[in-house]
């Protein structure tokens, strides 16, 4: 066992370094960080991990890393590469996570501005990616690597294998002692960078997020103390170490937690690992819970009879009383019994597939995510909420505090976090968290944060009647009706996408006197249901513009019109007027990018006759588009597109509270 | 190699140094009633090197391998394996004396695990008690860990952690291919055979497995002999081919030397008999 020693200083720690001391010290014999190798979870204590830490970092020092050297690390999640935070951290450098899967180019821009001294690299691919791009990494003096699979004949200058730098450390250990390198943690103060992360940077340059330790370490301490988190909680890492997400949850408030951090095996093997973990706290962005939730309806429809119906019984109890059971609300003896049969029969050995058995408390965020799938999952009696934060403020910014769960809000302002709306809507905040700013790039650093603190988050939103924070759409795209009401086209396109049977909708009206809309059919979903209603059609074209697919269309907009109508501030902007595209959008023919998200102004142009006709009261319109075949040919596709008015509805919004 | 020694070396230490000549064949033939199989071919296999026996369909490629491999007996001409001379050798035999294979069409046990499929290739290396290994206790148990560690190095090395436990009827043919080529590996071959490793196989299929013939020749110093039909991946990986063609060797050096070889362009473009 390792001898810790007391912390660097007494009572609080000031950095990550003094955490592992510390935890050391009281956690000594508590798993810190697993990995799955070769088959089996491998684990190391916190005693272990310290002196894994103390020695990779002392080598580090040897080898010449001084305080503020930016040390850039690029890889899956490893111990090896948490362990790298710490080490650095610990000579007072500066770890630089990168996006491990982008190409040389990029990580060279990155690499460049951050003036890094040494990368640690995951395996081979990466080496080869950095000795590719060597030439305009002036600053860099050394390549570390952790798997050594391919790298033994390689001579490249400067090429450390992780184990050899702690080899070092360890020989520098016995010959003088670890009380040089305990001094120089010991003056890092709270002020100083801690980390630097870039922004993925969809638009634009990435920009070098600098966070400084107490920005990290307040995050941590409140978030801990938000969901009750501490050294009996376990996570699994499988999010990009460059992302700020996975630093805060994997890295950092697991130091001051304690608690212990698994690594899967790789990538393809993180869903299964994830079951044999039963992670007890667990981060996903909508899409894995969508896909998750699709894979079990799809075994469940393989399954046998009595399994389908027992499972359909019990969801649709499920559905009934497990949001209220997990919110705590008072519930029937009955429906509760019942609840805990379906516990026993269901439920249970659904969340034993999902790997959730022991989940306190598992968040997702990023993105919107559909009203159902959210509440699947809580109705197991999943606690399962939405956060909003933002790498600028070291994550947090909203979170829902238990038994305050809606699909469509992010929260409460977090603990010490201070949120307002400014007139245009944009949301702003005000935390411990708020980053130092940019590197390099102070007008970047005056535009995003004020002087006071405050900082832009490029979000439109409101808080509504609960003081809950409501995201409606990027601040940029939000725009006003004529008559004045607020018009958020991505706030109303969600809600229409939610249903399964509309793929892709363009929402209109900055400017107007009312909201318009395209929508793009789901060809998957609704062909399925003509199948069932034996509706014929010879074309997508066809289909699109069935009488009875437009009425059914018209029942989702009037449903999406209605919830709009109930909100103080989209009940001006329902939908008046819509109609079906009479062809997919594509990113073949340039109307969306290859990550799918619609080009709003090619589609306006492209499409400008239509949205006229959409306007000007007309019935139907004829159109002919160009499109671009699959081989690359063009050719020309025509359509008469049928116009229909939308039911809407008065504003319900102030009526709903007098009722209550 | 010692019996007890269960760490993964990739293949025997049989004391005979890269470059020289590890099997020898000489004036074989083979002969299936009036049908001739393979007519009085002579070549060798240098220690270390990527052999590829190319030639047109039935050619005789995949019974030269069965000669190899002990499961064809030829009625005429020698075999020196390791500067033996080889009698009618059976082919678990021949397996036991570092030779392995992957076959043509995939010949994985369907029903079983990635990590079962690949650990039966342990067995020749399991030498505990049938008793023990019946109840799976004891020393049987130790053992059968410390080839479990063995078996999962292989996995690592194929990056198929993720199909572990899957069924290999499941699989896709490209990982169903990688599963025998582990499979065979796991005997810790000095000679690794393999029958058309990437037939059936898309491009990005391909590379892998090019990639993963590469390495195992290179890191563990296997030698492989390698039947295959695309001509741009016999020409990257192989050292030296030989050509065949109606059982007949009409074509042996390098790559570059058998691709000029007017011979071989005739037996695989075909010529006009006057």
């Amino acid at each position: 066992m390792a001898k810790a020693g007391k912390a660097s200083s007494e009572g609080q720690p000031k950095n990550f370094a003094d955490y592992l001391v510390l935890n050391a010290r009281r956690f000594s014999e508590r798993p810190a960080f697993r990995h799955k190798d070769h088959g089996i979870w491998k684990t190391w204590s916190w005693s272990e991990a310290f002196e894994e830490i103390r020695a990779y970092s002392m080598g580090l020092k040897k080898l010449g890393i001084k305080p503020g050297d930016k040390v850039a690390i690029i890889g899956q999640n490893r111990p090896r590469l948490y362990w790298t935070f710490c080490a650095v951290q610990a000579i007072g450098g500066v770890p630089v996570p990168v996006y491990s899967d982008s190409v040389a180019e990029e990580m060279s821009y990155v690499l460049e501005h951050a003036e890094v001294k040494a990368t640690v690299c995951q395996d081979q691919e990466q080496v080869d990616k950095i000795d590719s791009i060597r030439k305009n990494l002036k600053t860099l003096k050394y390549v570390f690597y952790d798997e050594e699979r391919g790298l033994r004949d390689y001579d490249i200058k400067g090429l450390h294998s992780i184990s050899a730098v702690q080899q070092l450390g360890r020989d520098v250990l016995e010959q003088e002692g670890d009380e040089k390198w305990r001094k120089g943690f010991s003056k890092i103060k709270g002020k100083d960078i801690a980390v630097m992360l870039y922004t993925s940077g969809t638009t634009g340059r990435p920009k070098g997020v600098m966070l400084s330790y107490d920005n990290l370490i307040k995050s941590s301490i409140n978030a801990n103390k938000f969901d009750d988190l501490d050294k009996y909680d376990e996570i699994i890492a499988y999010l990009p170490l460059a992302w700020v997400g996975d630093h805060v949850f994997s890295y950092t408030q697991s130091y001051v937690a304690g608690y212990c951090v698994c690594c899967p095996e790789n990538p393809e093997t993180a869903d299964h690992d994830r079951l044999e973990i039963a992670p007890t706290y667990f981060f996903a962005p909508p899409r894995v819970f969508e896909t998750m939730l699709t894979n079990i309806n799809v075994r469940m429809q393989d399954a046998s009879k009595i399994k389908q119906r027992m499972f359909n019984y019990f969801m649709e109890h499920a559905r009934n009383v497990g949001e209220p059971i997990l919110n705590g609300d008072e519930v029937g003896f009955m429906d509760r019994f019942k609840y805990k049969l379906g516990e026993f029969l269901v439920y249970g050995p659904l969340k034993n597939r999902m790997g959730m058995t022991n989940m306190k408390v598992g968040y997702t965020a990023g993105e919107a995510i559909g009203p159902e799938i959210f509440s699947f999952y809580r109705s197991l009696g999943l606690n399962l909420k939405q956060l909003y934060g933002q790498t600028e403020a070291s994550v947090y910014i909203s979170a829902q505090p238990d038994g305050e769960i809606r699909a469509d809000t992010v929260g409460t302002p977090s603990p010490d976090v201070e949120i307002k709306i400014a007139d245009n809507g944009e949301v702003l905040y005000r935390s411990p968290g708020v980053f130092v700013g940019y590197f390099k790039n102070d007008k970047a650093t005056k535009e995003t944060k004020t002087k006071d603190g405050w900082v832009y988050t490029g979000d439109a939103g409101f808080i509504d009647g609960e003081g809950h924070l409501r995201i409606i759409d990027r601040a940029k795209d939000v725009g006003k009706l004529k008559d004045g009401s607020l018009f958020a086209p991505k706030y109303i396109e969600n809600k229409l996408k939610f249903f399964s049977d509309i793929k892709e909708v363009v929402a209109f009206g900055d400017g107007r006197d009312k909201c318009c809309a395209f929508i793009n059919i789901d060809l998957t979903s609704v062909g399925n249901w003509a199948e069932r209603n034996n509706v014929s059609y010879a074309s997508y074209q066809e289909l699109t513009q069935h009488p009875d697919v437009i009425k059914m269309m018209g029942e989702h907009v009037a449903q999406v019109n209605r919830t709009l109508a109930s909100e103080e501030m989209m009940s001006g902007s329902q939908i008046a007027r819509f109609l079906i595209l009479h062809k997919e959008l594509d990113p073949d023919d340039g109307e969306m990018t290859r990550t799918m998200k619609v080009r709003r102004p090619f589609i306006r142009e492209r499409y400008d006759e239509l949205i006229e006709a959409l306007y000007d009261g007309s019935g139907e319109k004829y159109i002919e588009t160009e499109v671009v075949f699959e081989d690359g040919r063009t050719g020309k596709i025509s359509a008469t597109v049928s116009i229909q008015d939308a039911q809407m509805f008065a504003p319900t919004h102030g009526m709903k509270e007098a009722a209550e | 190699m010692n019996a007890h020694d269960t760490t993964f070396h990739g293949r025997m230490d049989d004391g005979i140094e890269p470059g020289q000549v590890l099997l020898n064949v000489d004036n074989i033939s083979l002969s299936f009633g009036g049908v001739k199989a393979i007519t009085d071919i002579s070549f060798d296999i240098l220690k270390g090197e990527v052999r590829a026996i190319i030639g047109p369909n039935g050619a005789g490629k995949t019974s030269m391998l069965n000669v190899i491999n002990g499961f064809y007996h030829p009625q005429e001409g020698t075999i020196t394996f390791r500067g033996e001379k080889r009698t009618k050798m059976k082919p678990y035999e021949a397996a036991s004396s570092g030779i392995s294979r992957t076959f043509q069409n995939v010949a994985l046990f369907k029903g079983m695990s990635t990590l079962d499929n690949i650990m039966a290739g342990r067995t020749l290396k399991m030498n505990k008690n049938f008793f023990w290994q019946l109840w799976r206790y004891g020393p049987a148990l130790q053992e059968e860990i410390e080839h479990r560690k063995v078996v999962e190095e292989i996995i690592e090395f194929l990056e198929i952690e993720a199909i572990r436990k899957e069924p290999v009827g499941t699989l896709p043919y490209g990982l169903q291919k990688r599963v025998e080529l582990g499979r065979a590996l796991a005997a810790e071959p000095d000679l690794l055979l393999l029958d058309e490793p990437m037939a059936g196989m898309n491009l990005e299929e391909k590379e892998d497995m090019s990639r993963f013939i590469i390495e195992v020749n290179q890191f563990y110093g296997t030698t492989i002999a390698l039947i295959e039909h695309d001509m741009g991946v016999v020409m990257d990986l192989a050292d030296r081919v030989m050509v065949l063609d109606y059982g007949k060797k009409i074509g042996d050096g390098l790559p570059e030397e058998v691709q000029a070889n007017q011979a071989v362009i005739d037996a695989y473009l075909g010529v006009s008999h006057e």
